[in-house]
């Protein structure tokens, strides 16, 4: 009876570890000569065929975690598995199974665009006939169709980046690394690599991708871990993370506080904290939440409020009265359903992209 | 449509997973040739550019040292034969060891245009070691056209030993191989805005004291300088080929350094930063 139950245990086991196409486990990186663990002791593990997404702002680990995942960062200590396969002990296995689009162009300059193409696919050993049509193929279809014999120092910004996942695409890998795919990208160029991405993930490449764009991890990632400081705050699918900021719907004010002179006649001064603690008053007691406002909004005394509680939208105008009450000038006021954003700065307390 | 399907062949593709399963060995090395038809593709497409680049200067001092000197009497006529095996072995380590210097310094620093044959399957030290032969077979092309060349500039001054072209060809493998190892340490190691240094402080040193425009033997007067000469693999390599080159001038053999010196010299210059190189290789391409 026993054995048997533990025979399917463990055929089990090995069945979900085999189903994981990254598995990541308690790891850490401390570069040399450095204080603090860039990746501070991290774990999780992504399905194959699943869009997972790191999403952090600017030092969180990100970079640092896709090297080690890609083996060109040893880690510190900790273990990861791509595909069943540890980074470490067999990094050519891992390499054959991964790509790559890094987070700055790292284009053969020497080559042109088609033979980035040909000779990626050549050192991963396809052979002549195939890489030749699956160039073609994946030019056409990230809309380079014509642009292969150039050489890339004439690509535009968009174009490289295209280029880059045409590449990675080469050899079909296993597992697509995409380190902040759209950053510096514009609107339009965005949402035809969204577009894209979201394609090879119908065809089953697992995928992972590091942002500090908000809507693009809500977008693309079936889950997202939050990392700051090299740790990883929160795992969850979107919708899920979402819920973990209290109060289902957020309403956002936005104020100009009453100048000095408004002051000086001995009206009752608004500061952003009265205003604050009036508001918290209102029915159902909603929590309340300075938004970090860059220096140019500080300047002009611009000041953002939020106010999270369930039915947000009915305190609209009980809201409206204590800010003109309170002798400030309300500049915009919407209802939101929390971002991830939100998310964000409930965690820490910052905006993700300060 | 039919690019559709194409597309999703690739990932469809049977071929590709069970191509993996096969021998690692072989594809390690298809990686590795794929690698070496790259650089073998790109220097193809500027080899004029790469001509002149290594044999403008070597034209220039067979011209006025090997020539013009000889003909105003600052120099003897003997001189040619003792210099052109200097230039040749000075050509050979220097179009060695920038190749793999320069490229490695600017992919290191900014273009990272290496990253994509580090994530080939096959260790990083052998993206290294393609790196060290390419550069040697450049070394070896630049050093091999000096022999024309220098037929064609000194005409009658040309006097080269026609029954020693294994050794010649020899000691020409070894010091490529010598001169790009120390190439590829250099280059792991220099930071591309020190550049405009490492010109300064190793180029210019390792040219003039390598024996390339003197023989080692005559040094015998300032004992300093001829230890110091020792240091320099360039002067093995000179005195390698002045030892093969040199025809005896009116009976007269000119001495030059012991051939087991030589190679000896350019063994332990090629076997040991060949195992510096590829560890500061490792340590500047996996953080
Ligand atoms: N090669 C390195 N040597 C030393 N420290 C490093 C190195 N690379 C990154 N770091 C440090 O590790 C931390 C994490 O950096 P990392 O690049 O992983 O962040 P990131 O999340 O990718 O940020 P970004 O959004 O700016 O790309 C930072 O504090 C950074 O300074
Ligand atoms: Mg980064």
């Amino acid at each position: 009876m026993t054995t048997t139950h533990r025979e399917q245990a463990i055929s089990l086991l090995a069945e979900t570890r085999e189903e994981l196409a990254i598995d990541v486990r308690a790891l850490v990186k401390r570069y040399p000569r450095s204080k603090v663990n860039a990746v501070d002791s991290i774990s999780f593990s992504v399905r194959r065929g699943e869009i997972f997404g790191l999403l952090g702002p600017n030092g969180a680990g990100k970079t640092t975690t896709i090297g080690i995942l890609t083996t060109s960062v040893l880690p510190t200590s900790g273990s990861v598995r791509i595909m069943g396969i540890d980074v470490v002990r067999d990094p050519i296995g891992v390499k054959q199974r991964i790509s790559v689009v890094p987070q700055r162009s790292n284009l053969d300059q020497s080559l042109r665009a088609r033979e980035i193409l040909t000779f990626h696919a050549a050192y991963h050993g396809v052979p002549r006939a195939e890489r030749e049509a699956r160039a073609d193929a994946l030019l056409k279809e990230l809309g380079l169709e014509g642009r292969g014999r150039e050489k890339i120092g004439r690509y535009s910004g968009g174009m490289a980046q295209r280029l880059m996942l045409a590449r990675a695409l080469m050899h079909s890998p296993d597992v697509l690394f995409l380190d902040e795919p759209t950053n510096s990208l514009d609107p339009q160029s965005r949402l035809f690599l969204w577009d894209r991405i979201r394609a090879m993930h119908e065809r089953g490449v697992t995928i992972l991708l590091t942002t500090h764009d908000m809507e693009e991890a809500e977008q693309l990632c079936e889950r997202i871990a939050i990392m700051d400081h090299g740790r990883i705050l929160v795992l969850d699918t979107p919708d899920n993370l979402k819920k973990l900021v209290p109060g289902g719907t957020c309403l956002e004010l936005r104020v100009r506080l009453p100048q000095e002179a408004l002051v000086a006649t001995g009206q009752e001064a608004a500061s952003v904290d009265g205003l604050r603690s009036q508001l918290e008053q209102l029915p159902g007691h909603p929590r309340v939440e300075e938004v970090p406002s860059d220096d140019e909004q500080d300047a002009q005394g611009l000041r953002s409020l939020r106010l999270y509680c369930e039915q947000a939208g009915e305190l609209a105008v009980e809201a409206l009265r204590i800010v003109s009450a309170a002798g400030a000038e309300l500049r915009d006021l919407h209802v939101a359903r929390p971002s991830l954003e939100d998310v964000f700065i409930h965690l820490t307390g910052r905006n993700l992209r300060s | 449509m039919s690019v559709q399907t194409s597309i999703d062949a690739i990932f469809l593709e049977k071929e590709t997973k069970e191509r993996r399963t096969r021998n690692r060995l072989a594809m390690i090395l298809v990686a590795f040739l794929a690698i070496l038809r790259r650089d073998l593709v790109v220097t193809g497409r500027e080899f004029i550019p790469f001509l002149i680049q290594v044999l403008l200067q070597p034209l220039f001092f067979l011209f006025i040292f090997g020539k013009v000197l000889p003909s105003i009497g600052a120099a003897q006529q003997s001189y040619a034969s003792l210099l052109l095996p200097g230039i040749v072995g000075l050509t050979v380590v220097t179009t060695a060891l920038q190749g793999v210097t320069l490229p490695l310094v600017l992919d290191l620093g900014f273009g990272r245009e290496i990253d994509d044959r580090l994530l080939a399957p096959l260790p990083v030290s052998l993206v290294a070691l393609e790196k060290i032969l390419f550069a040697a077979l450049r070394g070896l092309v630049a050093g091999a056209i000096i022999f024309p060349l220098a037929y064609w500039v000194l005409g009658s001054n040309y006097n080269v030993r026609t029954d020693a072209i294994g050794v010649i060809i020899g000691i020409m493998v070894l010091t490529a191989l010598a001169g790009a190892t120390l190439g590829l340490t250099i280059g792991t190691l220099v930071k591309p805005e020190q550049i405009g240094l490492m010109f300064a402080l190793i180029f210019t040193p390792l040219i003039f004291t390598g024996c390339t425009y003197y023989p080692w033997s005559q040094l015998d007067g300032i004992r300093w300088f001829q230890v110091i000469t020792l240091f320099n693999p360039l002067t093995y390599a000179c005195e390698g080929l002045r030892y093969a080159m040199v025809p005896p001038i009116h009976g007269y053999t000119l001495p030059t350094l012991g051939i087991g010196w030589v190679l000896l010299g350019l063994g332990v210059t090629f076997v040991g930063f060949l195992g510096l190189g590829i560890y500061t290789f490792r340590r500047a391409v996996i953080s």
